[in-house]
């Protein structure tokens, strides 16, 4: 029957390795739970799922195949004949007898004693699995808000499980968390180098110039090792942009404090023929495209951050730009820095799902050879790694 | 405490200082009768470091722990050798030198495998080191066991310690070291798990400042836009702030009211956050002046 379950689950897309479903099997020979769909729940969470931003797929799969198990009753009052032909099956000859004797009234009464009962046992044993809905209180503690005896409430447990409370559909890995979190991911991009003073003791070559020295200590020091990459960065600004101005400022503090080397330009759009370095003087002081092409040569690795949302005439034709009129088309320029820089990334904080619906991002996307990545923590983790390949 | 079950293996079932919910209980018995790492996460301030010294506690276990650095290796766990210590001892002609061993020092876990009794291990913020740090472990974490180069030994765990690791979440962990391990994640605790956690900590503390305090604090976690939202450590802190300075519930609500709670201090650490309160606050005072 776990089988089932554990297909299920990769059939939700839920990471699970056979050493896990083993495992589990090992844990449920071992008395560590009460027999309940909760304490099965949590244990099979515990051994199952390893990362938090996997539960709420794992508790709406689990609410998925176990909901196929339990009968839900619809709020309709059950007919009386029906009821008693179940009853049969789950009472005792004594019962019937009782039955007989007593009359339908004080049957209820006796039905209700024994659900109360179950109520303060809880543990009931095996009736909760693979009793496949032919008893509707089989199912005990768990189910009994579908039973309306004799039109009064009995044993009204409304307990919502666990799994449908749905607590972790936040932890998404999809979400952005932060500064510190972007640091952590733009570090994998890292090119160490041995730069500045002699600081940190090298043992080897140590050990090597006190061997050939006869013994005598003969310390060898070298520089600490720092990380050298260089960083272009390039941003679109203004119109667009302005809905992320949050996420990308994070973006632009983390990438500040983990890259020594980095410049960074604005552009609008799309690059044209000048990007600006302050956005206050954006119109006084501006930079040729051509002059940081030539001054950045292929080492430094580029991020260009933008929503590629654009009117498709401001990309592909010549005087499309909303600010001025560009002599050459944005794709040129775009096409020219794709070939400047072969290390490089385009970073969209639109929702990755939404790239293909918009035609300037779709051209784009094209342009720069699908190195679009989207803002998200998974997103930055790609980026970086195909950066420092 | 040990719970009396009719299977004879110790289990936890919280201490007298931590409130464990059942799930934290079940993942705890868990790991300890299978033998498998716990790795646990959470928000900051929920308590996950306190709980292996709970854990260790309640069954009369030493702890030893391990704090990781984003420095740490995974050899340092096992052992480290004083290469400069003997180069050193060699110059002056000490005698000790022509035996390695005195230069070999053992790390946590070789503590932990040469101890007679079990012992808990924590490995306490393990996302915080390089990321093939948990990759390096992953041998000893399986069987227990390592090999010396130095001294050509092979050191085995005499007991399985039962291991419990935090992480922070900052690195994703790699899938290998996941497989091998029982994960638990501490989700902040509900109402009345809070107010169990006071009662253990500040048991003469009045119904009314408690039910204010809480009120304060569970607004204060749903205000939008706060960069770092107040952990449950924030509010034992704050707690004990209000019971030193006596502060009562009708000055609690009060201060509440505005949007800024007393001495929020010590539950906002962000210079943005209580900002961003102040702001919130002058709103509520302008809008409530023009009704």
């Amino acid at each position: 029957m776990l089988l089932d379950f554990f297909y299920h689950l990769r059939s939700q897309k839920l990471p699970v390795s056979v050493k896990e479903y083993l495992t589990l099997l090992e844990a449920l020979s071992k008395p560590l739970m009460a027999p309940t769909l909760d304490d099965f729940y949590h244990l099979s969470r515990l051994v199952l799922v390893k990362d938090e931003s996997l539960f709420d797929r794992y508790d709406r799969a689990f609410a998925l195949y176990f909901g196929r198990l339990h009968t839900e009753l619809a709020d309709k009052p059950i007919p009386a004949d029906w009821l008693l032909k179940t009853l049969e099956k789950l009472l005792s000859p004594e019962q019937k007898e009782a039955l007989e004797k007593h009359g339908w009234d004080k049957l209820m009464d006796m039905f209700r004693e024994r659900l109360e009962e179950q109520k303060e046992r809880h543990a009931g044993g095996s009736k909760w699995i693979g009793t496949g809905g032919s008893s509707p209180f089989g199912h005990g503690g768990y189910h009994p808000e579908g039973v309306r005896v004799g039109g009064d409430s009995a044993g009204n447990r409304t307990a919502v499980k666990v799994w449908d409370q749905r607590h972790y559909q936040d932890y998404d890995d999809q979400v952005e968390l932060g500064s510190r979190n972007f640091k952590m991911a733009l570090r994998r991009l890292r090119r160490f180098a041995r730069q500045g003073a002699d600081l940190e003791l090298d043992l080897p070559d140590t050990i090597r110039s006190t061997a050939a020295n006869a013994g005598y200590l003969d310390l060898k020091l070298v520089p600490e090792r720092h990380n050298t990459v260089k960083v272009l960065m390039l941003l679109d600004v203004g119109g667009s942009m302005d809905d992320h101005v949050a996420r990308i400022e994070s973006l632009f503090t983390a990438a500040r404090s983990e890259f020594r080397h980095l410049e960074v330009f604005y552009f609008h759009n799309c690059p044209y023929e000048t990007l600006w370095r302050s956005n206050i003087r954006r119109h006084a002081e501006r930079f040729e495209t051509w002059e940081v092409l030539r001054k950045f040569n292929a080492d430094w690795r580029v991020i260009i951050v933008g929503d590629a949302t654009m009117s498709p005439y401001e990309i592909l034709q010549s005087g499309g730009s909303v600010e001025h009129n560009n002599r050459e088309t944005g794709a040129e320029w775009l096409h020219r820095i794709v070939h400047t820089w072969p290390k490089f990334v385009w970073l969209n904080p639109e929702p990755q799902a939404s790239w293909v619906y918009r035609q300037s991002s779709a051209i784009i996307s094209k342009i720069v050879q699908d190195r679009m990545y989207p803002v998200t923590m998974a997103g930055l983790e790609s980026a970086m790694r195909s950066l420092s390949n | 405490m040990e719970n009396t079950t009719p299977h004879s293996a110790p289990s936890f079932t919280g201490t007298e200082r931590y409130i464990a919910t059942n799930d934290l209980k079940l993942a705890v018995n868990a790991a300890l009768v299978l033998q498998r790492p716990l790795l646990i996460k959470g928000e900051p301030g929920t308590g996950k470091t306190m709980l292996a010294q709970e854990v260790a506690s309640a069954l009369s276990r030493k702890l030893l722990q391990w704090h990781v650095k984003s420095s740490t290796k995974a050899q340092q766990g096992l052992y480290e050798y004083d290469a400069v210590s003997r180069l050193r001892d060699s110059q002056l002609g000490d005698p000790k030198v022509t035996d390695i061993n005195h230069y070999i020092v053992p790390g946590v876990l070789w503590q932990a495998f040469e101890s007679d009794e079990p012992v808990v291990v924590l490995i306490d913020e393990i996302d915080k080191a390089d990321i093939e740090f948990p990759n390096d472990l992953l041998r000893e974490l399986d069987q227990m066991a390592f090999h010396v180069y130095e001294t050509r030994q092979t050191i085995t765990a005499k007991h399985r310690p039962m291991i419990i690791i935090t992480s922070n979440n900052e690195k994703e962990l790699p899938d290998a070291f996941l497989r091998r391990c029982f994960f638990h994640f501490i989700r902040f605790p509900s109402r009345e798990t809070l107010k169990s956690i006071v009662d253990v900590h500040f048991p003469t503390v009045s119904t009314d400042v408690l039910r204010a305090a809480l009120d304060t604090f569970f607004a204060l976690r749903e205000a939008p836009g706060l960069k770092k939202k107040p952990s449950t450590s924030e509010f034992l802190d704050w707690l004990r702030l209000l019971l030193a300075q006596d502060i009562s519930a009708a000055e609690i609500d009060a201060h509440s009211a505005t949007a800024v709670p007393i001495l929020a201090g010590a539950l906002l650490k962000n210079e943005q956050d209580s900002q961003l309160l102040e702001r919130l606050a002058s709103v509520m005072r302008s809008s409530a002046r023009r009704n």
